[in-house]
């Protein structure tokens, strides 16, 4: 437990330190390479509360990621133009300002995670996954179809949306807030683990008899942990568009869904750094084998290949040497 | 006489061709301890479990202080006041001991939908926990493991979560097994008392325990029950020796 407590915080460090010597070196692709890692890491996290802790292998979070990334495409479009969405029952400003879409992002994806959830968390193991990605599979042909916003060619946004007190598109800055997003829902996260909740959650993934004897509900407390998964990836998502400054349907994509969970085990199935930790290798080899070879995906196979054989507890297990463990 | 806890309803309960529960009926009275013994396979679980809500009845009604429960699932049985400890331990086996005793005093006091505060800080739901433990002699493994612990260990551990809930009835499905000769004797002294918190419905093979515990003894061969009474009045019944107690040789 120390090991690790040592091992994530170095970690969590590592971050901002590349991102300041890449400051130093006057290298911003570096600061941006860090910002997506963080992002991705971000998205991943919030799977982890569900896939994690409670077990539920969704393979349709990328509904939230696009979500969160069409809440701010649609928002910041109409902004772009000055031209009010317009719903009929209510109008709709557009907007440039990050704290309104983020709390857009974040309802729009805890509702979809409510709906999906609701349907999707009555089955159990292999129909659940199956759903789940029906669910994605869904969200990606619509907005491929759907016109008003790009369709297939996806949604570009000229500038990047506006933070109080920051210049977003400053790399450091934009990564800074990046981070201090990931480091407070990290935070936050650690909190649920350890928590009334997070007892319950966990226990009703290793035995939900278990949870039931007790007088809980499974299935009560799998849908609240969907909601907050969703939630967190859902703004996870409005911050990856952000910093792309474009939104598309691959968003929406099981592939999406698929790296999320590769993550997780990368890193370490159940632990809070596991995404992290997943995200960073995934971002540091995507940046270094794709330069080698177009093929990269096929080492990153064979490394993930080699955890899941050899070291189940991921990366931070083999570094720390001891299974997965709940607070 | 008292107004029975808990009364089955000529229950009955198929799987397939197979009759597992067949027109059972029994009741559970304030104070009682009610053991329901018969051979390998005779259904006793499949009632337990109808009776917690684990399983729906095909036909017939459980009534439970006083009010139809047929319909309700198990948390909300819980909720009412059925303990139930489980004949092949439901634990959460990565956790430790006290984090399962913590989660029944969480449920018990339904604190569950606290996601900020340290769960095993919370100085309420932990002594809870630790004093249920303690009743049952698993204080000093209170962090260990469950999948560390032995067999007779893990029954300890269901029936210290059991006592967490502070039900109004205790369903308990063969608490004695593989707790071995000592083990058994002390389980027995300990539900001795416990009947005086609430009536205890205990199905066991154990029949030096169901000897010396029963207020009243139904046996189950079957799905069917061929026979409720006092322990006197079992010992006594030639169909029931035939069909079960004979087989075993008690004396
Ligand atoms: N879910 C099920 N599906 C099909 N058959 C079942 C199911 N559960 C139990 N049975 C069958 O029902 C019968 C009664 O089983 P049950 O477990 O209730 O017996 P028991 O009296 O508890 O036996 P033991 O003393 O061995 O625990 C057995 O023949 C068993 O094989
Ligand atoms: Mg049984």
């Amino acid at each position: 437990m120390q090991r690790e407590t040592v091992l994530n915080t170095l970690v969590f460090l590592a971050l901002p330190a590349v991102a300041a010597i890449a400051l130093v070196l006057d290298e911003p692709f570096t600061i941006t390479l860090a910002t997506r890692a963080a992002i991705l890491a971000l998205a991943a996290v919030g799977l982890n509360l569900a896939l994690g802790l409670g077990g539920l292998v969704s393979l349709g979070h990328a509904v939230f990621f696009g979500l969160g990334g069409y809440a701010m495409g649609i928002l910041a479009s109409h902004a772009q133009s000055y031209a009010p969405l317009d719903l009929g029952l209510f109008v709709i400003e557009g907007t440039k300002s990050m704290p309104v879409i983020w709390l857009t992002a974040v309802v729009v994806s805890a509702l979809a995670a409510l709906l999906i959830g609701l349907l999707a968390l009555r089955t159990a193991g292999v129909y659940f996954i199956m759903i789940t990605l029906a669910f994605g599979q869904m969200f990606y042909y619509f907005t491929i179809s759907w016109p008003a916003y790009g369709g297939e060619d996806g949604l570009s946004i000229y500038v990047r949306n506006s933070f109080p007190g920051l210049n977003t598109l400053d790399p450091i800055q934009f990564f800074g807030l990046v981070f201090a997003v990931l480091a407070i829902v990290l935070f936050i996260m650690g909190r649920i683990e350890r928590s009334a909740f997070g007892l319950a959650l966990g226990t009703a993934r290793q035995n939900a008899a278990r949870v039931e004897t007790v007088g809980l509900s499974p299935f009560h407390l799998r849908l609240v942990a969907f909601v907050i998964s969703g939630a967190v990836t859902g703004l996870a998502g409005a911050l990856f568009a952000d910093l792309n400054r474009f939104v598309s349907p691959t968003m929406f994509s099981w592939q999406m869904s698929g790296e999320f969970i590769v993550f997780i085990v990368l890193g370490g199935i159940g632990r809070l750094f596991g995404p992290v930790v997943g995200a960073c290798l995934f971002v540091l080899l995507e940046h270094l084998l794709s330069g080698v070879s177009e093929f990269w995906l096929i080492y990153l196979g064979a490394i993930l290949l080699f955890v899941v054989l050899f070291a189940r507890g991921g990366v931070i297990g083999a570094l720390v040497g001891r299974g997965g463990h709940h607070g | 006489m008292a107004d029975p806890l808990l009364e089955i309803q000529a229950v009955s309960k198929s799987f397939g061709a197979l009759r597992a529960t067949d027109d059972v009926s029994l009741t559970l009275l304030p104070g009682e301890i009610h053991a329901l013994i018969g051979p390998n396979g005779a259904g006793k679980s499949t009632l337990i479990q109808q009776v917690a809500g684990a399983l729906v009845p095909d036909t017939g009604r459980i009534l439970f202080d006083g009010r139809d429960v047929t319909a309700l699932g198990t948390a909300e049985r819980a909720q009412a006041g059925l303990g139930r400890t489980f004949q092949i331990s439901a634990l959460a086996m990565e956790n430790s001991v006290l984090q399962n005793a913590v989660l029944g005093a969480v449920g018990a006091s339904r604190r569950v939908w606290r996601f900020a505060r340290s769960v095993m800080r919370d100085s309420d739901v932990r002594s809870h926990a630790e004093a249920a433990l303690n009743r049952v002699g698993l204080s000093d493994v209170a962090n260990m493991r469950v999948g560390e612990l032995s067999h007779g260990q893990r029954r300890l551990l269901e029936v210290a979560v059991a006592l967490t809930l502070r039900p109004k009835v205790f369903l308990m499905d063969e608490p004695m097994a593989g707790l071995g000769a000592e083990g058994s004797a002390r389980m027995t002294g300990f539900l001795d008392g416990l009947r005086s918190e609430a009536p205890i419905l205990l199905v066991e093979h154990d029949m030096d325990a169901v000897f010396a515990l029963a207020d009243r003894i139904s046996v189950l061969v079957s799905g069917r029950v061929i026979a409720t009474g006092t322990p006197a009045d079992i010992r006594s019944n030639a169909e029931v020796r035939t069909a079960y107690l004979g087989e075993e040789g008690l004396s």
